[in-house]
């Protein structure tokens, strides 16, 4: 493989598995041979509030654990509003994946229509309903993985090692749960093509 | 394997030998004994306790190094404080067994009251410090503090931070070394710190200091670099600017391309005390430092000192480097004349904040709301607040606390307050801070029936930093708060349910109106770690079934 790199900035709510989504692609890069630095956070931030993670993978190793503003090539996004927050760290040209449903846990929560207008604005925007989809295959709260899912064509990685990610993950708790999130993933991956493909 | 900086901590001291492991919970440090707790007494057939503060972990530390056998305690940067008097005094013990003492700091404070940086402690203590740059610098680094601890008789440090404790990358680990066995020295004086015997283990520290700092000079985590990151055995680089990193600066700097970059020679530290010689000969015909460092502006300070210097020393106390905050690829692009890249922008985008908050259906939000209720009746009142989730009830709905200072000051400044005149005041604190540093403060208030009410919001565990047990289970809160000497017709231990939130305003008010020390204690399990401890049941039942 020819040098890369790819910066993602993983956003959305505490509680709503920004960081198993971030576990699914970083075993992804792994076993593909890449270098992999996760970020995380941890603690107080994660009820409830707003919630960042970092993902950046390579062909080289990589130096530093956070990203510089301007240089992330996705915003991955479980949540809308959370799609726009960390903007200034994405490239020009880069690409938002969201999901289009929303997590209403403060009071002043924006119009739904007007977020969704400003997602759109964006050169390249990817908005898929993925709660809507998780319920779909089983469980609501496989919503993370139906952006893995929509998030996957956008990626330089095979969707069969994303697949075995999937398993490695989630098959301490069963074959039903397992079975649901790669359900959900296909149907992520699914809609974001639909997508791509209309006008 | 890809593990936390925390993880690849915790990892090496497994692969180093210890026999125990000690810690209690604080963000960013929880993971290093977790990792220990989860692995390490199965697997390593180690002790792994969780202790109700950082100073006893730390005493619980010292007893096994004294008994010839390895230990790793962790905390995070304001644990030390708590861990002050141990902590400074075991800088003129003489270390048996290797401790290595790691601490996570929290610059940008995600998670903490301050961003102390703790290479000052290390100084203050004369203890070395090590200061990792990647996940695979904590393995190493932390293999090595063992064999430095032993060497120079005195605990070592690993200094984190929060950025590399919550990462995750590759680390290759090396081969395992057997635990040392236990010796027991009874002639060994070299732990009584009488002042007759201090006054000699104090000289033989300072005299034996120079020893220390040339262990830094030689040390590998002192060095060179060329300005590709690659080890330099000189100091590499044309130009007539020096620049000095410590730990992850390195990694912000090296970000930056180095075609970009001005020409530059490199001296990266990881390990203290300072290499003084090192640092002269990378600073010889410099006409110009900068010192990239995360945390406190420490190496800056003393290049700098008092008197005016020949060469332009650049950094926060400069301020070219943002003297507060974390540092980031950007910081380091300023401070180095770069431009930043351009960011995607939506105009006149504005988003609502999403502060966190307490979960759906958490106990504390029922107890806010009696908490509420209970002040209504009063024209004036003061609520302290402690550490914990339930300080999220400073924010609003509640905006209930008006103070947050350190573990267990809620009891303390309630009755300072009391003392002043104040009526009614409320100290509102969890059970795992109460057992941390609440008690003591409780006993000065029960010593003189402080007009005050303490009320204990008893989840049965340690919420915020990820649900670790308490000390003591909650049924015996009651007999240790008896036991300081609270009188019992003032001792309370009520469920908080939302259906019994009226009744539990009334009895705050009345315990409020009363001219005396109160102690209400609230108990209702964390939801979090109901949710858990259920599933954990299911699963177990269905193991049984199978």
């Amino acid at each position: 493989m020819s040098e890369f790199k790819l910066d993602v900035v993983m956003a959305g709510v505490g509680g709503q598995g920004v960081l198993s989504a971030a576990a699914v692609l970083s075993m992804a890069a792994l076993e593909a041979g890449l270098y992999v630095k996760q970020g995380e956070v941890h603690g107080m931030s994660q009820r409830g509030g707003a919630v960042k993670a970092l993902l950046r993978i390579g062909s080289e190793p990589i130096r530093s654990d956070l990203i510089a503003r301007g240089t992330a090539d996705m915003i991955l996004s479980m949540e809308p509003v959370e799609a726009l927050r960390y903007l200034e760290y994405l490239s020009p040209t880069g690409v938002v994946v969201t999901s289009s449903e929303p997590f209403r846990n403060i009071p002043d929560y924006p119009d739904m229509d007007e977020i969704l207008g400003r997602i759109a604005e964006l050169p390249r925007s990817v908005a898929v309903p993925a709660e809507t989809l998780a319920r779909q295959a089983g469980s609501g709260r496989a919503g993370n993985v139906v952006m893995v899912g929509a998030a996957s064509p956008d990626l330089p990685l095979d969707p069969c090692l994303l697949e075995d990610g999937i398993v490695a993950l989630f098959r301490r708790k069963g074959e039903k749960v397992v079975k649901i999130n790669l359900d959900a993933f296909h149907r992520g991956r699914a809609a974001a093509r639909e997508m791509a493909h209309s006008p | 394997m890809i593990l936390l900086g925390d993880e690849a901590v915790g990892l090496a001291a497994l692969h180093a030998g210890i026999a125990a492991a000690y810690a209690y919970p604080g963000t960013p440090s929880t993971e290093i004994f977790e990792y220990l707790e989860r692995t390490g007494p199965g697997g390593f057939g180690i002790t792994a306790h969780w202790a109700v503060n950082e100073k006893t972990a730390y005493e619980q530390a010292l007893g096994t190094s004294m008994m010839g056998r390895r230990v790793v305690v962790s905390m995070k940067h304001v644990g030390l404080n708590v861990a002050a008097d141990p902590f400074v005094n075991s800088g003129l013990v003489g270390i048996r067994g290797g401790l290595v003492v790691v601490v996570a700091d929290d610059p940008g404070m995600h998670s903490s009251q301050n961003e102390q940086d703790s290479r000052w402690l290390a100084d203050f203590a004369r203890i070395p410090c090590l200061e990792p740059a990647t996940q695979q610098e904590a393995y190493d680094m932390t293999r090595e503090a063992f064999l430095l601890s032993e060497s120079l008789r005195t605990p070592v440090m690993i200094r984190l931070v929060t950025r590399l404790c919550h990462s995750r990358s590759g680390v290759t680990p090396r081969e395992p070394e057997a635990a040392p066995r236990l010796t027991h020295d009874p002639d060994d004086r070299d732990w009584m710190l009488l002042p007759a015997n201090a006054r000699r283990l104090w000289d033989e520290r300072v005299a034996g200091w120079p020893a220390t700092v040339e262990r830094s000079e030689g040390s590998w985590w002192n060095r060179f670099e060329t300005e590709t990151g690659a080890v330099a055995e000189t100091p590499a680089g044309g130009g007539g600017l020096t620049v000095i990193t410590t730990g992850i600066a390195r990694n912000y700097l090296l970000e930056a391309d180095p075609l970009e970059v001005p020409p530059h020679r490199h001296l990266h530290l990881g390990m203290y005390p300072i290499p003084e010689a090192l640092v002269r000969e990378a600073c010889g015909g410099a006409e110009d430092i900068l010192v990239l460092e995360e945390g406190y502006p420490y190496v800056e300070r003393l290049l700098r000192g008092l008197l005016p210097s020949a060469v332009p020393v650049r950094g926060k106390l400069s301020g070219d480097v943002p003297f507060t905050g974390e540092l980031d690829p950007d910081r380091i692009r300023e401070a180095l004349g770069l431009p930043l890249s351009p960011s995607m922008v939506l105009p006149n985008l504005t988003l609502p904040g999403r502060p966190p908050q307490l979960c759906q259906g958490c106990p504390h939000a029922d107890a806010f709301r009696a908490v509420l209720a209970a002040m209504d009746g009063f024209e004036d009142g003061l609520i302290t607040g402690d550490i914990g989730c339930y300080t999220l009830g400073a924010l609003p709905p509640y905006r209930a606390m008006e103070s947050c200072v350190c573990m267990g000051a809620s009891i303390g400044m309630a009755k300072g307050a009391a003392d002043a005149g104040m009526r009614p005041v409320l100290a509102v604190i969890g059970d795992s801070t109460f057992l941390h540093s609440g008690v003591t403060g409780l006993m000065d208030a029960a010593a003189h029936d402080t007009p005050m009410t303490v009320l204990i919001l008893d989840n049965e565990t340690v919420g915020m930093t990820g649900q670790q047990p308490t000390a003591l289970p909650d049924s015996r809160l009651g007999p240790i708060i008896e036991g300081l000497g609270v009188d019992p017709d003032h001792l309370h231990l009520v469920p908080t349910h939302p259906k019994r939130t009226d009744e539990f305003a009334e009895l705050l008010a009345a315990e409020l109106a009363h001219e005396g020390l109160s102690v209400i204690v609230g108990v209702r399990e964390c939801i979090v770690a109901a949710r858990k401890r259920k599933a954990a049941e299911r699963a177990a039942a269905a193991g049984a079934e199978s």
